[in-house]
């Protein structure tokens, strides 16, 4: 049973060079990337399609130049794509006027941007009011929904700081808070986290992964970083010169990649972390009733640290709780051991 | 810029070819020596295919003035009621600094309320001081005026304020909604840089006369000429800071939807705040520049002192309101520069009078300024008892010179006369006009593209065809000596002091005050010295030009990754190796940029010149001025912007070519 899709991009491509719309077409349905550069065009979103479906965190994963911004932008409208649809809750945005587009853009719609695009001259909280500022909602409950946001992120107390008096994370949190002030239904996030340390990195990682815990909302998730991608995506679009060469789970990305160049990526990434116990699992229950058990949704990694009481197999629970089926010591070996390399 | 902009636009020509140099200079001498018999068309422009610009000009300010009109509104009065508008707040703030309000005219007015207490405006500028940075910042401000009041000059430089504050406020709001549209709008960008390239380049003296035709002899057509000094780098640096505004920033501002106008006042102009702030601090600044030249179509104050002094040959007095502007110039640029950093903070809770605590404290400086002037007359008028003035000392000074040195400096003038200046002045009128053009597209080509040599070529060729060529080349001549002993004397100076902090510091204050002082100071005690004429002319060009080769010197010089010296160091070059092949290697498109500034102060400060004799463009355009002859102004004065675009478009795409190759980061 999968979620209905929030949002449709299909066929979608975005050329730059003059006249671009006419000489995609005149190229035929899909041209290949070499004949788009012998025609002059310089081709940054090839064809592609993706789904995102309400509720998950769908993640664009691609180094730089890949497309990923040039596609999330293309998404929202930002860049107007070459060809293609984007459909939004089954409307087609490129055949939105302007003024409908910024009715959108104001309600349904958030964006969180690598270098956080904090105004420089507007406290924390003018800068998170500052969308609905723009809506017109006057003073009083705009600031009131601004600390509302603010307390979510964790940034009680520096209502009246400036953008440069707080670090980089405390920024990106005023960014995060920024976008969710509008309640929005789609959360555009442009490489977030990329601009900080490791450490505080992770640290809004799970932040993240906690606020969506609570928000549900439909996300598309920008990306260079694989491990990243792996750790918060439900799903993972992989992006190469502007198209994209694979789409799917965590999991089967790295089980199954699809090209050479995903392959790459996987080699670096510990299969356990990225697999669940529900993918290696055998049917029926351990034989030892006290054996300590693991969620069907943990990764093996996780799951990993409950034999180290030298069980030989451990009780896997679905989400209701009742035992779903069990995970052997050996598999989890096999895994760990096959390591990253396949 | 533009210039850079057409480097990267155009394919490098600079394969292999390195004989074209070489080839070109040879053709050029070799015209020189042997073409004044066989082609002397390129010596001497031909008449009868001279373009009659002046007569057209000329033509057209008059048509504009009596017949031009939009619909049954006639053009002049459209000027006319420009004046009277800009007329209503200069009056306001003439009462309020320095007449008081009047009621009726002449000897029988009476005075409704007296100007505001010279005290009050002290304290109200410390004020300004204490909210923009601090205490310190708010002493400076003091003490400027203080300073001024001291001298004797404050009636005069009340009625300089009051034009400052008129210009500057128009200026800053025109050149930002002109900058807006341009940076809206493409099209218009294109149309308006060369405009604003003339505008910065022509002579001021050029457009008095027919600002004087349209807008009449006043104060308000002071303001008008000096907007038009004054308001294109605010638009320059308006359309670049907002171009430089953080994409993601744009991003954000549709994202939240944003219409178009909450984009430029609430997203992108606030953004770019600290940028734009810099453009009102220029506008400030050469408002300030203008004071004299504006003071010849009747703007009053410390320009007009200047210029009386300068005429009397009262240098005491000319120097005594020369550095009564530069005090006003230190003034205002610190407050404006301290507001454009200034760190804004929350407006602490409570009744109106505790979230505007400087409002209150204004007011109140204001009524007891008032209050005690009603009873005491030493706060109503600054009592001439307490004045200081120096200018006997300065008077005596240059007359002890005089006495004592005189055949020195004669035998120094002479000397360098006959030696230097003559022949080279012979050289430069000796070049054919069609050899020089060439030369110069072909110098176009080489540094910039195709674009460029264009460019360069056809400025130079309108030069010759509308009869300025004789002219233009004594300016070069004067302008180019000049430039080449302020480099001189300014790269050494610049490469001693860029390694010593505390010393940079010192010749910074120096230099600072050298540049605000007023051009026409500097003619003072030269004319003294050695009386009118070439040489004179040249000294006070040095005084002036040598600022912008110290400046950038240093600049280059500490701007080189300091990595780059301890590499060099580490690979064990001594000091002079460092210098000569790390340093100054790397600082070089930095030190070009400072040789373009040179160049540019040196042609603005050759038109002040022309009052002390020089027989050059500038001196047309004086005369123009002293006849009203608007075209023959316009056109010399065209001149002279075309020498200044053709050196600024051929170094700065020099200085682009070598940052580029040496891998230096364009900014």
């Amino acid at each position: 049973m999968t979620a209905p899709a929030t949002l449709i991009c299909r066929n979608v491509w975005k050329l730059f060079g003059a006249d671009a719309e006419r000489r995609l077409a005149a190229l035929g349905p899909a041209p290949s990337l070499e004949a788009l550069q012998g025609a002059g065009l310089i081709p940054a979103v090839r064809d592609a399609t993706i789904e995102v479906r309400a509720g998950e965190i769908f993640v664009i994963m691609g180094l730089s130049g890949s497309g990923k911004s040039t596609l999330v932008r293309c998404l929202s409208r930002l860049i107007e794509p070459t060809a293609g649809e984007i459909l939004f809750n089954g409307r087609n945005l490129l055949t939105a006027s302007e003024a409908e587009m910024i009715e959108i853009r104001r309600h349904k719609m958030g964006m969180v941007f690598q270098h956080f695009a904090l105004l420089p001259h507007q406290t924390v909280l003018e800068n998170v009011a500052f969308p609905l500022a723009v809506q017109g909602v006057d003073r009083a409950r705009r600031e009131a929904r601004a600390r509302e946001m603010i307390a979510l992120v964790g940034l009680t107390g520096r209502e009246s700081a400036l953008p440069r008096q707080l670090s980089g994370g405390q920024q990106q949190r005023v960014g995060i808070a920024r976008s969710l002030a509008v309640e929005p239904e789609l959360w555009f996030l442009d490489e977030p986290f990329s601009a900080l340390d490791p450490l505080i990195r992770r640290e809004l990682q799970g932040e993240f992964m906690r606020l969506q815990s609570v928000l549900k909302k439909s996300i598309v998730f920008i990306t260079h970083d694989f491990d990243e991608a792996i750790r918060l995506a439900d799903r993972i679009a992989i992006m190469k010169d502007g198209a994209i060469v694979q789409c799917g789970t965590p999991e089967e990305i790295v089980m199954n990649p699809a090209t050479d160049y995903v392959r790459e990526f996987t080699r670096a990434v510990p299969k356990a972390k990225a697999v669940r116990v529900r993918t290696v699992m055998q049917p029926g229950v351990p034989a030892d009733r006290n054996a300590p058990s693991v969620a069907a949704t943990a990764t093996v990694a996780e799951a990993s640290a409950a034999f180290l009481d030298g069980a030989a197999e451990i009780a896997v629970l679905g989400a209701d709780g009742t035992a779903v089926g069990r995970l052997r010591r050996e598999d989890v070996v096999q895994l760990l051991l096959g390591g990253s390399e396949g | 810029m533009s210039a850079a902009e057409l480097s990267s636009r155009t394919t490098d020509p600079s394969a292999g070819a390195r004989w074209l140099w070489p080839l070109a200079l040879v053709l050029l001498v070799l015209l020189c020596l042997v073409g004044a018999a066989a082609l002397p068309w390129a010596f001497d422009y031909p008449k009868g295919l001279r373009i009659p610009a002046q007569r057209w000009i000329g033509a057209f300010v008059k048509w504009l003035t009596n017949e031009a009109a939009v619909g049954p509104i006639r053009f002049s009065d459209i000027t006319r009621f420009i004046a009277a508008v800009i007329d209503v707040p200069y009056r306001a703030a003439l009462n309020l600094l320095s007449t008081g309000f009047l009621k009726g005219e002449g000897s029988q007015a009476i005075q409704l309320l007296p100007p505001i207490p010279w005290p009050a405006v002290i304290l109200l500028f410390g004020l300004i001081g204490y909210w923009v940075r601090g205490r310190a910042t708010a002493l400076l401000a003091m003490g400027c005026f203080l300073f001024i009041a001291i001298f004797g000059q404050w009636q005069s430089a009340m009625v300089t304020l009051a034009s400052i504050l008129v210009a500057v406020p128009i200026g800053v709001i025109g050149g930002l909604l002109l900058g807006i549209a341009a940076f809206r709008h493409p099209w218009l960008d294109r149309a308006l840089k060369p405009v604003l390239d003339l505008m910065q380049t022509m002579p001021v003296f050029a457009y008095l006369v027919p600002i004087l035709i349209l807008f009449g002899f006043g104060p308000t057509a002071a303001v008008v000429a000096t907007l038009i000094y004054a308001m294109p780098p605010m638009t320059r640096l308006t359309t670049l800071s907002l171009r430089r505004v953080p994409s993601e920033i744009d991003d954000l501002g549709r994202m939240v939807g944003c219409t178009r106008s909450q984009m430029t006042w609430r997203v992108l102009v606030p953004a770019a705040q600290d940028a734009l702030m810099v453009g009102v601090n220029q506008v400030i600044m050469l408002s300030l520049n203008m004071v004299i030249i504006a003071s010849m179509i009747g703007a009053g104050g410390l320009g007009f002192d200047v210029l009386a002094a300068l005429r009397r040959l009262d240098f005491g007095a000319g120097l005594e309101a020369g550095f009564a502007i530069v005090a006003m110039a230190v003034a205002l640029d610190r407050l404006s520069q301290a507001a454009a950093v200034r760190q804004r903070s929350m407006p602490a809770p409570g009744p109106w009078h505790r979230r505007h605590p400087y409002v209150v404290a204004a007011i109140l400086i204001v009524t007891t300024g008032y209050v005690a002037g009603h009873f005491l007359p030493a706060v109503r008028h600054y009592p001439e008892a307490w004045e200081l003035s120096t200018s006997a000392f300065w008077a005596a000074a240059v007359q002890w010179l005089n006495v004592n040195f005189f055949d020195y400096f004669e035998a120094i003038k002479n000397a360098v006369l006959l030696n230097l200046l003559v022949p080279v002045k012979r050289l430069m009128v000796g070049l054919p006009w069609a050899g020089v053009t060439a030369f110069l597209a072909f110098a176009g080509w080489r540094v910039g593209g195709w674009r460029l040599g264009l460019l360069t070529g056809a400025l130079s060729f309108l030069i010759a065809a509308t009869g300025q060529w004789e002219k233009a080349m004594i300016t070069l001549y004067l302008c180019g000596i000049s430039t080449a002993i302020a480099m001189a004397i300014g790269v050494p100076v610049g490469i001693a002091v860029a390694a010593r902090d505390r010393l940079w510091r010192a010749v910074q204050l120096i230099i600072d005050t050298l540049q605000t002082l007023p051009s026409f100071v500097y003619l003072m005690p030269v004319v003294m010295l050695f009386r009118v004429g070439d040489f004179t002319a040249m000294i006070a060009v040095i005084a002036y030009a040598v600022v912008p080769a110290i400046r950038y010197t240093v600049l280059g010089l500490r701007g080189v990754d300091p990595r780059l010296i301890e590499a060099g160091r580490a690979m064990g070059c001594t000091p002079r190796q460092i210098l000569f092949s790390i340093r100054l290697r790397l600082a070089a498109p930095e030190i070009l940029l400072g040789l373009n500034q040179t160049i540019m102060f040196a042609l603005s400060m050759l038109v002040i010149t022309a009052l002390v004799g020089t027989r050059d463009l500038g001196q047309e355009v004086y005369i123009a001025l002293t006849k009203a002859d608007p075209g023959r102004g316009l056109v010399a004065g065209l001149a002279v912007a075309f020498i200044a675009i053709i050196t600024d478009r051929l170094i700065s795409a020099a200085a682009a070519r070598t940052r580029e190759r040496l891998g230096l980061t364009t900014h």
